[in-house]
């Protein structure tokens, strides 16, 4: 039976963690705001140019002497490439340990040889004890990387690919679904498969009715290099929402924990209190009867 | 019909704005300027300034390339980087241009052919910042806007 002195400590210790707990679940919060207000100004552009994208992958058909842009050549795989995103920082309940597991599963699944480019630290140390082969790390983008950040990641990915190093691209994140759920997904990113119009009146109209200028295949070809840059801007900003959602939640968690756990101890430490009044009572009323007699 | 247009980044909506007369864009032709009933057009854009101007007033942007798609008069530019005068730091513009500048000199005294790529990079910063100073300048001197910071 703890003392009521050891008991009291427990008690500010408790309230203490669920001070912090409940501060970092604000700054999270507030964070997870921002990051989603980040996304949302990012929607417009990834919007438009899959739309100019899908119009003009059928306008800029070309003929079969001529060569694809080179982020579209399907080759035999002989070694892949996955672009991993993990947060930096732990602290955010399961994310992680998804996230890894997400990855690591797809990796298993593979019988080519696969390197990683690990975006951010959890990630990077997890594989790296595992023994995946690390050929670029990217860490401390901080909670809201800018495209210029995110532009040097694609930029190498983009450059392996071309090089042929690797034959084929896959990019794993955690897909924002809503505040209490983030989704582990790996998606293919180079080759590109760029996405298709579904409306063929629509892309009758991009083949028929548009001027471009220079061209339709040099348009296309410039806006494939922005459409993985975008891509790959999307899944980090994804992934930072994804990160500061799950920490708020964990934290939200720890914090109604350990109010739990300090409300129970009060119990216990009142009950202990009031059983040593009563044990001192007792004891000056049995010594009062003593000296009676 | 009057034009509406969207400038967007990958990162920010820069600005979305209607009712818009002409608007006057880098093309990676040339200049091209858009009137209302422009047929579809999609081209790419080079480094330069963006205008558009609607009964008495003018705004003008600095753009660093991207794409651009008119349609049913709506014009959509994908920009690389896009900012309109008023956000331009013209001081921090004229730093750049000093360090740019200041690089230029140190390379061209070095010579030799390995600092090609350095040479390009430093002479793409030296451009965007000319143009930001310009776009800023000229903002400045247009009649009837209202100076920054009042």
């Amino acid at each position: 039976m703890a003392t009521i002195r050891q008991l009291r400590r427990r008690i500010a210790s408790v309230r203490n963690t669920a001070k912090i707990t409940n501060a970092l679940q604000l700054v999270a919060a507030s964070k997870m705001r921002r990051a989603q207000e980040r996304a949302l100004q990012a929607r417009p552009y990834a919007e438009k140019i899959q739309l100019v994208l899908s119009g003009l992958a059928s306008a800029a058909e070309r003929g079969e002497d001529i060569a694809p842009h080179p982020l579209l050549v399907e080759r035999p795989v002989e070694k892949v490439s996955v672009l991993h995103i993990t947060p930096d920082r732990g602290l955010c309940g399961a994310l992680n340990a998804n996230l890894n597991r997400s990855t690591g599963t797809f990796i298993a699944g593979h019988e080519e040889p696969v390197q990683m480019v690990a975006v951010g630290k959890k990630g990077r140390d997890f594989f790296m004890r595992a023994g995946v082969e690390i050929a670029a790390e990217f860490t401390e983008l901080g909670d809201y990387p800018s495209e210029l950040e995110t532009n040097a990641i694609s930029r190498l990915v983009m450059e392996d690919f071309i090089e042929a190093n690797v034959d084929r691209v896959y990019i794993s994140f955690a897909e924002f679904v809503n505040t209490a759920t983030q989704r582990p997904v790996v998606k293919q990113l180079l080759p590109i498969s760029p996405p298709r119009m579904e409306d063929e009146e629509e892309a009758q109209e991009y083949r028929q009715d548009y001027i471009f200028e220079p061209s339709p295949e040099d348009v296309f070809d410039r806006l494939l290099p922005r459409y993985v840059d975008m891509l790959v801007y999307e899944a980090i900003l994804e992934s930072a929402a994804s990160e500061q959602s799950a920490r708020m939640v964990a934290m939200k968690n720890a914090t109604d924990n350990a109010n739990e756990i300090a409300s129970e101890l009060t119990l216990t430490y009142n009950k202990a209190r009031q059983e040593q009044i009563t044990n001192e009572l007792l004891d000056i009323v049995g010594g009062a009867a003593a000296l009676e007699e | 019909m009057p034009l509406t247009i969207e400038i967007v980044t990958i990162e920010r909506i820069v600005r979305v704005e209607e009712n818009v007369d002409v608007l006057i864009a880098p093309g990676i032709e040339g200049q091209l300027a858009i009137l209302p009933r422009h047929s579809a057009l999609m081209t790419t854009l080079d480094y330069g300034e963006l205008i558009f101007r609607r009964s008495n007033a003018e705004e003008s942007f600095a753009v660093a390339g991207g794409f651009m798609e008119v349609r049913n008069d709506r014009i959509s530019i994908l920009a690389e980087q896009a900012e309109a005068a008023e956000e331009i730091d013209v001081d921090r513009a004229r730093a750049a241009r000093a360090r740019a500048e200041e690089r230029l000199r140190e390379l061209q005294q070095r010579g030799g052919d390995q600092g090609e790529a350095d040479m390009a990079r430093a002479q793409a910063s030296l451009q965007k910042s000319l143009l930001r100073l310009r776009v800023a300048e000229r903002r400045r001197r247009a009649p009837g806007a209202p100076r920054p910071g009042g």
